[in-house]
């Protein structure tokens, strides 16, 4: 059976409407204050490490992003933690939101699908994320050419848009798992609690547990540990059930991109060093090809979540 | 009754065990008021969500405008306006902007959109404030910008789901004077409540909602024939002579189709029509002394009531057995 009319219908309407909604809430205000803070905060530390370390580094601005100075981690590290707080913050009153202001009801007895209500709270978060991490973007970029007084290069700039687009992609999963809950938790603060705890899970307890697991599937091999060594297979293992954290895979992502030295994500033998410049960075193209996996999983993630907040929104019953 | 805009036949929605909605059928016609009447939990908000193919059906079929709201729900979504039991808007937008955002979901061009909006204010009386935040507003300010969203839409047929239910008695009356400005206008309205009075004041036709089913349909007389044998309730107080059986002289009266003695001197009569000249003549001539004589149309509250005392009775009878 085929419905009539387009999937889309109002899909643009919901979304400026959504945005507007969010660029003027206290929330998002807050949320960028925060971001700003402690952006700051870790840029200055990086910039102060940069001037007295500063040699004949052909990135300088990419050092930027990944320099930390002892106290504070570097600044992708604090977007890697905060990224997922605000996207939280953005979506997890999405739909329950509606329900309990009893507007869900009136809003779908007009002419338009339950999609376009769903996907148009998306983009619009999408996009109020996005306006976040230009405006960092560009505060960082500024503040290396203004205090740093180094132009920045073309592949450089060029490598700071992709770690933009994958930052993005990042903000994408956050979103459509705080969306999802928002669907499954009819009470907002059950969402943000529950979208909260996994992300703390996903960050915190999830890389030790991977390690944990790893050595209960494939238990270290003494011989490599006579001789000081990880066993590859419980490394394998280890780095493999990390990586369903999307922390995990944004960090790696942001390694690869913006530290052009960067040669593989994971353990890597001495033959297959045989022949390589150590210590040069790897062309563009190359670089990408090794975060490739990575931005394909955050991307997948982003589809996943949504793909079943989706259904689920689509199979819930409208009346309270 | 002219071409009907809602056709149900046979209409089912199932929750897993619970049927909900039982193969109801009825039709509304072009241009009246139609209550769905009933307790709550008896099917009819979720009669009203499949009209509108907010909800799926599970048996039966149901047309809005000669569509299939299942099928073609934009199409009936944009003809059919529906104002939701204790309906929300966005606290934080004015009333203008609520209006807005709904105007421009349903496709009005912008030039339109201010004047159709400032319009439908001004009929529910909420132009002055319409640039204040909805937040502020009472919950019979909220009714009547539900309602101004209808006009707004130009909805041939306007859905209201318990639109009265909390509002005090001025509030009440002014909405139920809105509604019958909708009926004016030629659109079709569909008033569920279960506030009967309100119910008997505007609709032309109710059907009444027991446990999923459509118990009874009609208009208040046609339902008070049925449920309580007669439109009009006649009171007498006669004193009788000895030997003179009043209820039977009364009961031989034309129209008169039952005779309850209620007291010792108290006399009501179920009539299809107002008996009270006849029944005076026939108790006078009988040797009775007439001292009070009354007659009221049967409320839809009596018909109500008596209705779910004799289901409670037989239902009682039934689980017994």
């Amino acid at each position: 059976m085929r419905r009539e009319g387009s999937a889309f219908q109002g899909l643009g309407t919901v979304m400026l409407k959504e945005l507007a909604d969010q660029l003027s809430s206290a929330r998002v205000i807050i949320l960028q204050l925060l971001i700003v803070l402690i952006g700051g905060t870790s840029l200055w530390g990086a910039l102060d490490q940069l001037k007295q370390t500063t040699a004949e580094d052909p990135f300088l601005l990419l050092k930027i992003f990944t320099v930390d100075r002892a106290p504070l981690p570097s600044f992708v590290g604090i977007l890697g933690f905060l990224i997922p707080i605000v996207a939280i913050g953005l979506g997890f009153d999405a739909v329950n939101g509606e329900h309990n202001r009893r507007t869900l009801s009136r809003i779908l007895a007009q002419p338009i699908y339950r999609d376009a209500l769903l996907m148009g709270k998306f983009l619009a978060g999408l996009a109020t994320l996005a306006i976040m991490l230009l405006c960092l973007w560009l505060l960082v970029v500024g503040s290396g050419v203004l205090l740093l007084g180094v132009p920045p290069g073309t592949e450089e700039i060029v490598r700071s848009l992709i770690f933009l687009v994958i930052a993005l992609a990042y903000c994408g999963v956050w979103l459509a798992l705080a969306m999802l809950l928002s669907v499954v938790f009819r009470s907002a603060a059950s969402a943000a609690l529950v979208a909260l705890g996994l992300w703390l899970f996903l960050t915190l307890i999830w890389p030790m547990l991977a390690q944990f697991l790893a050595q209960v599937i494939a238990p270290p091999d003494f011989r490599y540990q006579m001789l000081g060594l990880p066993t590859p297979d419980t490394l394998e293992w280890q780095q493999a059930l990390a990586r369903l954290s999307p922390n995990q895979l944004f960090g790696e992502c942001v390694l690869a991109i913006l530290s052009p030295t960067t040669r593989a994500l994971g353990p890597i033998y001495l033959d297959q060093l045989q022949g390589a410049v150590v210590g040069t960075g790897l062309p563009l193209a190359q670089s990408l090809l090794i975060a490739w996996p990575q931005i394909v999983g955050l991307v997948a993630g982003t589809i996943v979540l949504f793909v079943a907040g989706y259904i689920a929104f689509q199979r819930q019953e409208v009346r309270a | 009754m002219s071409e009907p805009v809602i056709v149900a036949r046979g209409l089912t929605k199932r929750y897993r065990n619970a049927t909900v909605v039982d193969a109801i059928s009825f039709e509304v016609a072009r241009g009246e008021i139609f209550g769905l009447l009933g307790p709550n939990g008896a099917g009819k908000t979720t009669t009203i969500l499949m009209m509108l193919g907010l909800t799926e059906v599970t048996a039966g079929e149901v047309l809005v405008l000669g569509k299939d709201p299942v099928r073609a729900p934009l199409e009936v979504k944009r003809r059919v306006g529906y104002l939701p039991d204790s309906v929300g808007f966005y606290d934080q937008l004015t009333a203008f902007e609520n209006l807005s955002y709904t105007a421009r979901l349903m496709g009005i061009g912008h030039a339109e959109r201010t004047a159709r909006i400032e319009d439908a204010l001004r009929r529910v009386r909420l132009h002055e404030v319409m640039d204040k935040r909805v937040g502020t507003f009472s919950r019979g300010m909220r009714q009547r910008l539900g309602l101004a969203e209808i006009l707004m839409k130009r909805a041939e047929i306007a859905i209201l789901d318990e639109p009265t239910s909390g509002l005090d008695p001025q509030a009440t009356h002014e909405f139920l004077d809105m509604i019958e400005g909708l009926k004016r206008d030629g659109v079709t309205v569909l008033l569920s409540s279960h506030l009967l009075d309100q119910v008997q004041r505007v609709c032309d036709r109710v059907a009444l909602f027991h446990a999923g089913r459509i118990a009874l349909i009609g208009t208040v007389p046609q339902l008070a024939q049925q449920v309580l044998g007669g439109g009009y309730l006649v009171d007498l107080d006669v004193e009788a002579p000895a030997g003179v059986d009043l209820v039977h002289v009364l009961g031989a009266v034309p129209g008169v189709i039952s005779v309850d003695r209620v007291g010792q001197f108290r006399y009501r009569l179920a009539a299809a029509r107002d008996v009270r000249p006849d029944a005076a003549r026939a108790a006078v001539s009988a040797g009775g002394a007439l001292t009070r004589l009354s007659v009221e149309e049967a409320s839809l509250d009596a018909i109500y009531t008596r209705y779910f005392q004799s289901q409670a009775a037989s239902g009682g009878a039934r689980d017994a057995a």
